[in-house]
């Protein structure tokens, strides 16, 4: 389209970068940064924040997200903008990071249906929390991946309820941030 | 020294300890005892405005004059929510303010109490950054960190919600010895490799431009004064955006006058032309850039700026430097002078030529009339009859800011106010009535349109209460110009409720506040009218009745690249150069 503003960009291939922020953990910076995404239309896959340095009132928030590498470039930019933002690191850039999410499924049924169960969580090495005679509650610790895999086979082992924490990362080696 | 006060008072001291001057406020029940703390005391003068938006656009107006940080004082809930429009113009504008907000007491904060607003929320996207103060402690060093966050960086306003139970609970006020804040440190010296590679480009350039914004402006007079010399030593052209007018003089013949939509032939086809673009604290916004494919597409780019989320945002640039202009323009005079290059003589020669070709075009040319003013010709004649005297200029939105800009020449920065980002109609008056109360003793002119004025028009109270002879200079052509300009290029000339209907004396309006209103329309007296303006030292009104049809030009039209503008001499066939798609833009 031709247009006194700019045009819409090409396609241009999307990468997803996970990003780790450190932030001075006051009221609103969460509405902040959440704010920064929802008005500036980036996209949140992931989500995650917590207190981490509890003396410096720092928190640290892992921030799943795609866009084109301007895009991308962007998103940190506007970011380390915010005032009570300390730094911005792109876990992705540097290397694949390590990364973890921790999932609550809670099952119902009962016979056949529930030694499946049993036996996938086995399989997965997911924990049982908690047990009735017609439920469980198990929690699975794993990559995104592999916790959208152990969901959908328990879908069909009844299922009712998932809660999941948000992916939490950390760079590899030795280097700290 | 610390001392044990009420949160009112701590807001007061620490405004008397910033050196604040001047406050622009509006009182309510949410900002009592700070009303109440102003009272016991002479140092912090309050300045009553008629409604809170004007406060903010007078604290704008103030803050740009001056180089220092605009202070707004207003009650909760609709005090607050009155001036988000002028908070979002300080940070469409980067202009650094401080606004104090009342709220209701904590214990109410969510019940929806009376006269409450969520104003951290409705605030966090149109502020720099904002607080909501919960705790008596925490309330001196915010109160000091705000005006460290507004005023470094790229400024911009920020917001401080104190609740009315802080305001009266007591607790120990101190001065912090400097009122950093304890992680916020924007970089202001740019990266010295990238200064010499940008020399080295600049050695080499053939057609090289500057193209300057507010951001040179912002830094500090010093800023335009290493901008004057850089530009000098170099022999380049310059052209600037809207907000940078003024960081170098407009008379000086290295000077294109102002790029963009209306900006000048010469100015946008030197940008679209150019192998070197030096951008020194602007920011390619899409009133600069017209089309983005066409843009400049032949030349490789410097982007200096101290906010790096704005480098390579709009425009892809070769070399970006994050830091303060002054600081960088400091370092590339230096690099310039010690490496003193070889330029291509020839083909600088052969560029200027070319932009005197295009300077020959005459792009600003109207047609001249014996019976009507002309807008123009009003400009020009205002600008010639002040151009000797301390002027500073405040502007509305619309035609008649632009030929403000393009007929007021700027000789030195923080002399032209005008809402740029945002483009507010309503701005000029208040910002006037800010400029004034900074600039006692200079001549402050409101170039307005007739729609725009009525905006903010109450304020002319506050200048009479405060005998400010501010001057708000009318250029009275019964339409929304500007609208209507776009209905006449876009729409067929169906005008669309953009005719000013029932509009006011305004002779008997300024008389009615107290003032002194003047109306001229005959080109032959307007120079006596104007000069009566001048000499009364009072608030005046001057309704200067212009052609009602004009059109600004030149003029980059939707959907075009900077070589594509419109001249004066082709008005008449102007609905047909521009597509069907460009139609759906602004
Ligand atoms: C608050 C606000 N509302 C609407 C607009 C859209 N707008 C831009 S210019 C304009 C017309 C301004 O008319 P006037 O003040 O008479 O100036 P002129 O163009 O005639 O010189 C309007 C309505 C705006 N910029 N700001
Ligand atoms: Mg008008």
């Amino acid at each position: 389209m031709k247009s006194h503003y700019s045009d819409a960009p090409a396609a241009e291939p999307l990468a997803r970068h996970t990003l780790a922020v450190i932030v001075d953990n006051e009221p609103g910076v969460l509405a902040r940064i959440a704010g920064l995404f929802s008005g500036r239309g980036y996209n949140i896959e992931s989500l995650t924040v917590s207190e981490t340095e509890h003396e410096k009132h720092l928190s640290r928030i892992t921030i799943v997200t795609t866009g084109t590498a301007h895009v991308i470039e962007q998103i940190k930019a506007q970011l380390g903008r915010l005032v009570p933002v300390h730094s911005v690191n792109d876990l992705t850039v540097q290397g694949e990071a390590v990364e973890r999410e921790l999932a609550l499924l809670k099952v119902v049924g009962k016979g056949e249906q529930r030694v499946e169960a049993m036996r996938l969580a086995q399989a997965f090495g997911a924990r049982t929390l908690d047990a009735t005679l017609t439920s469980f509650v198990f929690e699975l610790t794993g990559g995104s991946d592999e916790i959208e895999r152990f969901i959908k086979m328990m879908t069909a082992c009844g299922l009712v309820e998932v809660s999941r924490t948000g992916i939490a990362a950390m760079s590899r080696g030795a280097e700290g941030m | 020294m610390s001392e044990t006060m009420t949160g009112a008072e701590m807001v007061v001291r620490a405004l008397q300890d910033q050196g604040v001057e001047h406050i622009f406020g509006y009182p309510g029940g949410a900002v009592l005892p700070i009303y109440d703390a102003l009272f016991h005391q002479e140092r912090v003068k309050h300045i009553l405005v008629r409604h809170e938006q004007g406060a903010v656009h007078a604290a704008e107006g103030y803050a740009r004059s001056s180089g220092k940080v605009g202070v707004v004082l207003v009650t909760s809930g609709p005090g607050a929510t009155n001036a988000v429009t002028g908070l979002t113009d300080a940070l469409m504008d980067s202009i650094p303010l401080v606004c104090l907000t009342g709220q209701v007491p904590t214990h109410l904060i969510g019940s929806d109490a009376f006269q409450e607003a969520d104003t951290v929320g409705i605030t966090r996207h149109c502020t720099k950054h904002n607080y909501l103060v919960k705790r008596i402690e925490d309330l001196p060093r915010i109160l000091h960190e705000a005006f460290y966050v507004a005023a470094n960086g790229r400024p911009g306003p920020v917001v401080i919600d104190i609740p009315k139970d802080i305001q009266f609970a007591s607790g120990t006020y101190v001065r912090p010895s400097n009122n950093r804040h304890k992680t916020y440190r924007p970089q202001v010296q740019g990266d010295a490799e990238k200064i010499r590679a940008a020399i080295a480009l600049m050695a080499q350039a053939k057609r090289p431009v500057f193209y300057t914004g507010g951001g040179v402006i912002n830094s500090g007079p010093q800023a335009s004064a290493l901008l004057r010399e850089l530009v000098r030593l170099t022999g380049f052209p310059i052209t600037s955006t809207l907000m940078g007018l003024g960081a170098f003089p407009a008379s000086d013949r290295q000077f294109l006058g102002m790029l963009g939509m209306h900006g000048t032939y010469e100015a946008n086809l030197a940008m679209h032309g150019c192998d070197l673009m030096i951008n020194v604290g602007a920011r390619f916004d899409d009133r600069i850039t017209g089309r983005l494919d066409a843009f400049s597409p032949g030349s490789r780019k410097i982007h200096i700026d101290i906010d790096a989320s704005s480098i390579n945002k709009n425009v892809k640039v070769d070399i970006g430097i994050v830091g303060d202009c002054a600081h960088v323009l400091e370092d590339m005079v230096r690099v310039w002078r010690s490496a003193s290059p070889q330029v291509d003589k020839a083909a600088l020669k052969e560029w200027w030529e070319k932009i005197d070709g295009w300077r020959g075009r005459n792009c600003l040319a109207y047609r001249q009339s014996k019976d009507t003013i002309k807008p123009q010709y009003a400009v020009e004649r205002l600008y010639e009859l002040t151009k000797d005297r301390d002027v500073y200029v405040t502007t509305e939105v619309g035609q008649h800011q632009m030929w403000a800009a393009q007929f007021f020449k700027f000789e030195e920065p923080n002399r032209w106010m005008t809402s740029g980002g945002l483009g507010t109609m309503g701005y000029g008056l208040p910002a006037a009535v800010g400029v004034q109360l900074a600039h006692p003793k200079a001549l402050v002119v409101d170039i307005a349109g007739e729609a725009s004025i009525l905006m903010n028009m109450q304020e002319m109270s506050t200048a009479l209460q405060y005998r400010l002879p501010i001057k708000v200079f009318i250029l009275n052509n019964e339409y929304m110009g500007m609208v209507r300009q776009w209905q006449e290029l876009l729409h067929g000339g169906r005008y669309s409720e953009s005719y000013s209907a029932a509009l006011p004396d305004f002779v008997k309006l300024a008389e009615a506040y107290g003032g002194v209103g003047i109306r001229c329309d005959d080109p032959a007296k307007l120079d006596d009218a104007i000069r009566e303006m001048i000499d009364t030292p009072r608030p005046v009104i001057f309704d200067c009745i212009v052609d009602k049809t004009e059109n600004c030009f030149p003029m980059i039209p939707s959907g075009k690249a900077h070589n594509e503008m419109l001249l004066n001499d082709v008005a008449g066939d102007i609905g047909s150069v521009i597509d069907e798609k460009g139609k759906m833009l602004v």
